[in-house]
This record gives C-alpha cells, structure tokens and sequence, in this order.
C-alpha cells in the first residue's frame, strides 16, 4: 500500500502549516514504511528524485481518451488545475483489483520503460489508484510535488525519529543516495554508520549566541577576537579528489547557483565563510545577492552583473588534517597562511578588528553605517570549532536598529497558531504628493496583548477586503525597526527594509505625522545621487 | 413508462415563483415564500421556509422545523404523514418515500391520472446511521437536484474519511481536532459515525450544534455522551474532537481550544486545491448529497423519461442525461442550495 499511504502523506504536509506537525508526520513515514519505501518517499519530498517521464499533456491524452469532451471542459473549468482534474475524473475500468503499485515498482518501471509504452503504464497505475493517490501520481511522474519539505526539515525529522544528533546525519547527508539505505540502517541501529570516504559532504556550522547588555560586564578583551559581520549568507566551502560543493548555513547544496566559486575552488579544504556579491572592492547590497539565490541554474548576464565571491572567515579541514580541535588563534594563522599559499580566486579573508577595550569596540560598532554590515562577531581566542550553537564561545553583536514611523495600510491572518489572528502587517510612509506608500511588511516584534489590540482594531477598521487581505483606516503608527535600507524596484516607494519587525505601537502619534519617503531615502546607503 | 393516454406531468405540476406547484393537488413543494399548503422534504432552511399555513412532513421533520423556527411557525396547521402512507386530495395521490439526506428527509411522490411524479429534494445513496436510505421511486418525472453535478464530484467510503480523521487524532494527542460542518444532519452524521468507528468518548459541540442534537436525540437517535466546547477547559479538549460551525473553525471562536486542527466535512473538499485556499488542514469528503455517479444512476433506475433539475451544476447533469436518451430540464429554482451545509466555506469571521 506504499503509493496510497504516500499520497496520504504528500496530502497532509501539503495542507499542514506548522513546522512541529510537518516533522510528527515524517517521523510517522519514517518509522512505519520499510525500506526501500521510506527513502525514496524522502527523496521524492526534497525534490533530490525528480521525474520528466511524463509530460501534462500526455497525462491530458490519457485522460482524454476515457472522458466525454464536454464534461471534461466543464470539470477543468471547476478545477482549474489540470493534475487535479484528471486525478479526480478518472474512472478506473470495471473490474481492475490489482493492487496499488509500490513507490519503489513506480520508481523502477519510470527508468526502465520505453517512452511509448509509458501512457498505457500510466494508466494501468491509475486504475489501481483512488483519488488522493492519483493526484500524488500525476505530481510525481510530471516532476512537480512542490510540497515544500525542505532537506533541512527532513533531517532534523530523522534526527528526531532515531534519537542521533542531527549534527551527525548532517555529516553524512551528502555522502548518501536515494533511496537512503544506508542511511536508514544506521539510524535504526542496524548497521555501522555510512562512510562518506571522499564525497564533499557537509560539516555542521559553529553559530554564536546574540550579544545581550547583560552579558557584556562579563567579558575580558583580551580573550575575545572581533570580526565584521557581513551581511551576505553563511555558506561553507568543501573541495578535494572526491568533489567541490558549496553548501549554505543550513546544509542545503547551492552549488549550481554559484559556478564562478565552484571554478574558484581549486584547492582541498573545508573553508568557512560569507557569500557575497562584490563589485571590485565594495559589498554590494543583499537585494543583490538575493538575485542570485534559489536558482538551479545562472544566465551569463547573472555572473556578469551580480558576480560572487566569498569572504572567509575561517579553516576547518585543510588537506586531510581537521582543524577543528584547535583554538581559534590557532586556526586563523592556519587560514591566513593558507590562503597566501593558495590564493584562490573570488576570496578574501575577513579581516579581524582590532580593539583594546569593550567600550571601544562598542563605538566601532555604532560608527559602522555601511549597509553591507550587520555588527561585529566576537569569538574567543581558545575556543575549538565546535557545531551548533553553543553559548560563550562565540556572540554575534548586531548594532542598534534604524527606525521610521510608519503607518498600518493592510493587514493578514498569520498561519498555524496566529491562524485567527491578523498578524502580518503590510505598512508605509507618505511621499511628497502627499500618498501613503507602502515600504515593508513585518510579522512580529508585537507583544501578545499588542496583536489582540491589533486584531480587533483591523476587524473594526476594516475599509476594503482584498481575497484574504484587509484595507484598514489610516489610523495606527508603527515604529518600525529594521538593520538596513535599499534600494528596489520592486516596491512601488522604491525602497525595502533588510528585518523590519514592529518596535512599538506609537498610539500617542496621528498619523500625519508619520515619516515622509524623503527621510527612509536618506537611510539607505550607497545612494547613487 | 406513461400509459399514452394519461396527461404529461408538466401540466399539473408547475414551476411557479414560489417553487414547483401541485395545481390539482392546490399545494406547494418545498416553497421559498409562506403559502397556505406546503409540503416539505426535509429541514434544511432553503427547503423549509417558515410562515406556511398547512404543513405536511415526515414527524422528524415537523419537529426539526418546530426546534429550529420555534412553535408556530412552523406551520399554523402541521400534519405528520409516515413513509409509505398515501393521502388523497382532490384526486391527487400523495405519499413520501425516505432520500436519505437527513433525519426525516422524504422524496415526495404524487401520481395524477396515472401520471406520477416524484420530487426527491436533497438526496444521497451512501449509507447514514442517522438517515432512513433513499427508496427509488419509478415515475414519469423526476425531479433532481445537481449539488454536484460534475464527474469530479465522486464521494469516498465516509468511513474511509473518518478512519482519516481518527488517524491524525492518534497521530497529534496533545491538538483539539476541530471539524466545521453544519447544523443540521452532518453534525450528527459525523458523531454516528465516530460512535461505529468506536469513538466513545465525550464529543464536544459548539453552542449552535447542540439544539439539534437535542431534537436527534428525542426523535430516537442515539449520539451518546456531548459536551459543549463553551465551556471545557482548555487542558480537557487536548485530544478531543470538536464539531463546530465552518465560520467559527478557523476564527476567533477556535482560540478556545488547544492548538487545533482545522478540519472541515463537505463534499467540496474534494477538490483540494479549493480546500487549501479555505485554510483546512484536513479536508474530509463527507457528504449529504448524492456525487456524480449517484446522480446519474438515480436518474437511470427511477426509469423517467424526463428529469427536471431544481438546483445546481445542471448543464453538466443534463448533457450526461442526455447522452443516455433522458429529456433533462432546468428549473433554476431560486433559493434553493443555499442551506449552508454545502455552500462552499469559507473560513472568514461571518460575524465581522
């Protein structure tokens, strides 16, 4: 009953909003189907096994052939998505009770069929098959699940069904293969953990806990180390005999995405490092770097005009000896003299702030406006690499927000416990024709009292309802705190805020007395003028 | 099939402003304004309307209509009449046989000269524990409804639907399983049905579900032990199932219970994409009217040359009629298919 039951499942995590309930059904799948089942329903849901078997209009030609052409036009007019309106108009032939195929029978018989013979294969499948199933089917053969399980949510799902640390799957995660075998076998205890031998896999990041007032007193200058926090992604970088892989903060393979690094990666090593887009010798804004996430595959324009590169921040493999245990000291000359020695193109090494006192790092912080920065790292000098979050080793210290008063124009519900809530605000600031234009949107900041006041302040303001989004009367003021301003032709005020999040309710404020465009404009940075 | 000489349905019943007309028989079926005689199939507001002078039902459905529009109006004169009763009046034999859509619900069957026609109503062929089974009727006319008249509309085993149901309670222990359906028949469907699948605890209800309840109750349907979710603690709706109006499933009122999962039980959760967009999480296709192939097999075994179609996705059903040699027609009825129970849902605060 394999395909129905992963139908079941695909259905759920499809309607499921929240994260905890995503992971209580995974670890269901994991622990209830066998092997090979389980991992190639896991490899189907990350989108690593996808299929072009079968294109929409094949899947349209099968169906056309079982089905009056006038109701079929009337049911896709309902429907309106075609996968569905097959799934659920397909009347299986009198008298088929063979059993519904396995996922593994579907994979296997997808890669040996010659291409004629798959719609006839196809529809021998669907008349096994009830609706829930058909539609899972339909999706997987065309190649578009969609169900948004990302790898990360799916480790963190086994690490919890099988009690190892995920820190520990991750480290194999990319030395193992559909469907995952290996994988399943040591995570029940059954066989010896895989050896990824030399397959560039990925290494769990070391992460830094946020710098509180509080915390401060506590520390001694000399034992801590000050690196500028760059505002582009985390991202590590693994190359020897075996491969080259760049991976991001969460264990996600972007390689595709940055071939220029890959090129660059002429070396054997695991680097830790910034991703970021450089023009020259300046930083370019995040807006920039955004462009070029989440793609399989780069234009020539792309690399030409958002070319990437990597500021490093740290060495944790250098040729078969991991660095990992030594101190910090330690491993940053191990960096600063490997980098000499390779010189690898595209990279640069972060350079460490000097500093005598807390207090003069604090005005270095305060005085660093440049949009490309966030706030300083600080990490003690003895401290091993070590992964995850562990407090006292390493703090990041962001500087103080920026603000603008702005005023409520939409409002939504939020997801999952906000559900009945409208909790995502959508706000904006007045430009000099005297129209409010909106400028971000944010979803948190508020406390629990605030969002009850605001929920039923929208409700009894609402002037206009678009599908889910409420128009609400101009009368709340934000003040809104975010780390950065930009530029973007995105946003109808021409401008985006880098986590804007609600400060304060200014409920002593009318709002004619908002900020003005003029005064966002002038906090962004890098202005061409 | 109609003796040659016997007179054509359509000129002795009469598609009127007020709904279909019995003109020999001087009454009315199912009429959306009060009239002075009136009979009605079942209890859903679109079919019973109060403020008629005369009203002739099954007794379920006389009590339902007294339980919902309070005594008197429904219906000045009330007179319960049994499935499988005849009456006579002015020529025009008249009896009621069970549609299975809700307690009490009847098709209504009347013959003229030998001429016979049957007004089913709303009607289903799947099983309900609360619900006598649809009888086919044969006739010269059929009158149908077309709630979903479309070949994507096929029903699921509700039992499938409720060992889903019962799947994710097992599965999230520590959530309220919240279910929107409406009022009148689905909510007491469901709780029958969650009895047979063995569900023996305490089902709580929202305050607009529990009258009813009552009324099921007093006409004989057992639903065992109901609590109102009103005023249940928080801690003691962790792992249980709640039944509720589908306006209040995803709003304000749902805040009450413990990190719910919203589910909804209509057959328009078939359609899963359509679903999605309400914000259900788990759609259950539970359904009080007959689906496409019930529809259509209906329609074939009452043997009627002629179907009538009162409300719903009738081009669709009368194009299939077609092609199987049936004469189809179009009421356009208005004011009927509009009882909430299968009104598409949609999870915004009704209220605001």
């Amino acid at each position: 009953m394999s395909l129905p039951a992963f139908a079941e499942l695909l259905e759920r995590l499809v309607f499921t909003p929240g994260r905890n309930a995503k992971l209580a059904l995974l670890r269901q799948w994991f622990a209830d189907q066998p092997d090979p089942e389980r991992g190639i329903g896991l490899a189907a849901l990350t989108e690593e096994l996808t299929f072009s078997a079968a294109k929409p209009a094949m899947i349209r030609e099968i169906v056309a052939a079982r089905t009056d052409p006038e109701l079929w036009r009337m049911s896709y007019d309902y429907v309106g998505d075609l996968a569905e309106t097959v799934a659920l108009i397909w009347q299986p032939r009198a008298g088929v009770n063979a059993p519904p195929p396995l996922l593994s029978e579907v994979v296997e018989a997808l890669e040996t069929t010659p291409k004629a013979e798959i719609p006839a294969l196809l529809a021998g499948w669907l008349d096994t098959l009830d609706a829930g199933a058909r539609l899972a089917l339909i999706k997987l053969v065309t190649g578009g699940l969609r169900v948004g399980v990302s790898a990360r949510l799916a480790r963190v799902a086994l690490a919890e069904w099988s009690d190892v640390a995920v820190e520990e799957i991750e480290e194999v995660w990319h030395g193992v293969e559909p469907p995952y075998t290996t994988l399943f076998q040591w995570l029940s205890g059954q066989a010896p953990r895989p050896d990824p031998r030399e397959a560039p896999v990925f290494r769990p990041l070391m992460l830094a806990h946020p710098l509180e007032e509080a915390d401060i007193a506590a520390l001694r200058a000399e034992d801590w180390r000050a690196e500028w926090k760059w505002d582009g992604i985390r991202v590590q970088l693994t190359a020897g005999p075996g491969g080259r892989k760049l991976f991001s903060r969460g264990g996600e393979d972007i390689s595709a995405a940055f071939p220029e690094i890959l090129a660059a990666m002429e070396f054997h090593a695991v680097l830790d490092g910034e991703l970021l887009v450089m023009r020259g010798e300046e930083v370019a804004p995040f807006a920039d770097l955004q462009q070029r996430l989440n793609r399989k595959s780069v234009t020539a324009r792309m690399l030409k005009e958002h070319p990437a590169s990597v500021r490093l921040y740290d060495i944790l493999i250098d040729g078969e000896e991991d660095l990992r245990p030594l101190p910090f000291d330690a491993r940053r000359a191990r960096l600063e003299a490997w980098h000499g020695r390779v010189a690898p193109a595209r990279m640069d090494v972060s350079p460490l702030v000097a500093f005598d006192s807390l207090d003069a790092l604090a005005r270095l912080r305060d005085g660093a406006r440049a949009a490309s920065i966030e706030g300083l790292m600080l990490k003690r000098g003895d401290a091993p690499y070590v992964a995850g979050r562990v407090k006292g080793l390493w703090w990041k210290w962001k500087r103080d927000p920026l603000t603008v008063d702005a005023v409520l124009m939409y409002a939504q519900r939020g997801h999952g416990k906000r559900s009945s809530f409208y909790s995502d605000y959508t706000f904006g600031v007045w430009r000099e024709d005297g129209e409010l234009v909106p400028i971000g949107k944010a979803y948190s900041g508020y406390t629990d009292e605030e969002l009850a006041w605001l929920d039923r302040w929208v409700r009894n303001n609402t002037v206009n309802r678009f599908g889910p989004v409420r128009e609400v009367e101009r009368g709340v003021v934000f003040e809104v705190a975010f780390d950065a301003a930009q530029l973007s032709s995105r946003h109808k005020s021409g401008v985006a805020l880098r986590f804007p999040r609600i400060a304060r309710i200014r409920r002593d404020k009318p709002v004619e007395e908002a900020d003005r465009l003029e005064a966002v404009l002038a906090l962004v940075e890098n202005r061409p003028r | 099939m109609r003796p040659v000489n016997t007179p054509h349905p359509e000129t002795w019943l009469k598609v009127t402003p007020s709904g279909l007309f019995c003109e020999p028989g001087g009454f009315f079926i199912d009429p959306t304004r009060a009239v002075d005689r009136a009979v009605i199939s079942h209890g859903h507001s679109d079919h019973a309307r109060p403020g008629h002078a005369h009203v002739l039902a099954t007794r379920e459905t006389l009590a339902i209509m007294t339980a919902r529009m309070g005594e008197g109006r429904a219906g000045t004169a009330q007179q319960a009449l049994r499935c499988g009763e005849t009456l006579e009046i002015n020529g025009v034999r008249l009896w009621l046989r069970p549609a299975g859509h809700v307690l009490g619900s009847a098709q209504v069957c009347m013959e003229w000269r030998g001429s016979r026609a049957v007004v089913s109503g709303d009607y289903k062929r799947q099983a309900d524990p609360t619900a006598a089974g649809f009888e086919v009727e044969p006739c010269d006319l059929f009158v149908t409804e077309a709630t979903f008249a479309l070949p994507v509309f096929r029903h699921p085993p509700p039992e499938t639907e409720i060992a889903r149901l019962l799947r994710s309670v097992a599965l999230f222990p520590e959530r309220t399983h919240v279910v929107g359906c409406y009022s009148l028949g689905k909510c007491q469907r469901l709780i029958a049905m969650l009895r047979q699948a063995g569900w023996d605890r305490p089902i709580h209800l929202h305050g607009a579900h529990q009258a009813l309840c009552r009324t099921y109750e007093e006409l004989g349907v057992r639903l065992g032990t109901l609590r109102a979710a009103t005023v249940a603690r928080k801690e003691d709706l962790k792992g249980a199932i709640v039944l509720a109006p589908p306006g209040a499933v995803a709003d304000r009122w749902a805040r009450r219970l413990a990190e719910p999962v919203v589910a909804v039980a209509s057959g328009w959760m078939r359609v899963r994409q359509r679903a999605k967009q309400s914000g259900v999480e788990l759609p259950l296709v539970i359904s009080d009217h007959a689906d496409w192939d019930e529809l259509l097999a209906t329609c074939t075994e009452v043997q009627a040359p002629e179907v009538w179609v009162t409300h719903g996705r009738e081009d669709a059903l009368i194009h299939a009629l077609g092609l199987r040699g049936i004469k189809g027609r179009a009421l356009h009825l208005v004011g009927l298919g509009e009882e909430e129970d299968e009104v598409e849902v949609v999870t915004e605060d009704p209220a605001a």
